[in-house]
């Protein structure tokens, strides 16, 4: 047998044990309504879980990318300040940063394209169940018991059908949105546990590179200071104050020195 | 006729296509009974794009039960069996 129909008959089996619940089949369709509205309730929730750990990825993705970001101006500063290895670290964790970004993108477009298949599969399963309505109430009208079952019996395939296809697309979308909240609780780990750095952290907290990299700012911005200091003492002074002073003061001194000496 | 791909909907297609949809289902259960993951996906595409190409949707307020119901488009092979065999329909 075709793999369609046994697919088809799973569901019209359903179906009919759900007619057999009940004596009266009017009861069956007033039953089917409430497992309608209950299934559309759900789903629409569904939905919403859906969207909710897709922006909860979002909100993950920029933290990364601006930590990547910033790892990548670190290596820049590092080369600059002559630090090969400061620099290859930064952009070893930038690499790995870079992985963890391309994991979380793959799973986004997942997780998009099942929130986009599940708003359609909750507009459809909206407007089935307001025609069912409709036609539940026209079979209630004219109810005569022999014309009955066969009406009642094709509404009621018809939308179990439509009801088991959007209930497996909810557990399909429920499934993967657990798997994204375990993963992104993982990530929210290790972005606390520092392995992998929080951009959002204050300067320098956690950071050993960005440490380093201010230690080699702040150690130039002293010896700039300190040929500053030199440049302006008055001249004389100077050798004698500051015998092993830094050269480029030295330098910057010695023309003025001799200038005066003449 | 009316086919269901699930977390698709519903489509119309013509008695008469049923012949060329066979061929292709063929391979599909081939592929289901063989156990074989990556027959069974290229076999599903090629039957569900088939089926796309031919049919037209049905519109969403119309109640119908479908002739056949295909599996989704990224259905596994495991999904599928487990599907089926919810209901025993395939031994094994």
């Amino acid at each position: 047998m075709s793999m369609g129909r046994r697919l088809a008959l799973i569901f019209k089996a359903k179906a009919n044990k759900v007619l057999d619940k009940h004596e009266d089949p009017r009861e069956t369709l007033d039953y089917s309504y409430e497992k309608q509205l209950e299934l559309l309730t759900k789903v629409r929730r569904g939905v919403a879980d859906v969207a909710t750990s897709r922006k909860r990825l979002e909100i993950q993705m920029q933290q990364l990318q601006a930590s990547g970001d910033k790892l990548q101006s670190q290596a820049q500063q590092a080369v600059s300040a002559g630090r090969d290895d400061l620099a290859r670290e930064a952009l070893t964790r930038r690499s790995a940063v870079n992985q963890q970004l391309a994991d979380l993108q793959t799973q986004h477009s997942q997780l998009q394209a099942e929130e986009e298949k599940l708003t359609t599969a909750s507009q459809r399963l909206q407007a089935k169940v307001d025609s069912f309505r409709t036609r539940k109430e026209t079979i209630k009208a004219t109810y005569t018991a022999a014309e009955a079952q066969t009406k009642i019996g094709e509404a009621m395939s018809g939308i179990s059908e439509e009801m088991g296809d959007v209930g497996l697309a909810m557990q399909r979308a429920e499934d993967k949105t657990q798997q994204m909240q375990a993963r992104a609780s993982a990530v929210d780990e290790l972005i606390a546990s520092g392995a992998l750095d929080d951009a959002s952290q204050p300067l320098g907290g956690r950071d050993d590179i960005q440490r380093e990299l201010d230690s080699i700012g702040a150690n130039n911005d002293v010896e700039l200071e300190l040929a500053k200091l030199k440049g302006s003492l008055p001249a004389g002074q100077q050798t004698q104050a500051l015998p092993g002073g830094a050269q480029g003061a030295q330098q910057q001194a010695q023309p003025a020195a001799e200038e005066n000496q003449q | 006729m009316i086919v269901r791909i699930l977390g698709e909907g519903q489509r119309t297609i013509e008695e008469s296509a049923l012949d060329g949809l066979n061929a292709l289902d063929n391979e599909l259960i081939a592929a289901v009974e063989a156990g074989d993951e990556d027959k069974f996906s290229t076999a599903l595409s090629a039957l569900l794009n088939r089926v796309r190409e031919i049919g037209s949707p049905l519109p969403d307020d119309e109640i119908v039960p479908s002739d056949l119901v295909l599996p989704s488009p990224d259905a596994s092979l495991d999904e599928v069996r487990e599907l089926l065999g919810d209901e025993g329909l395939i031994p094994g």
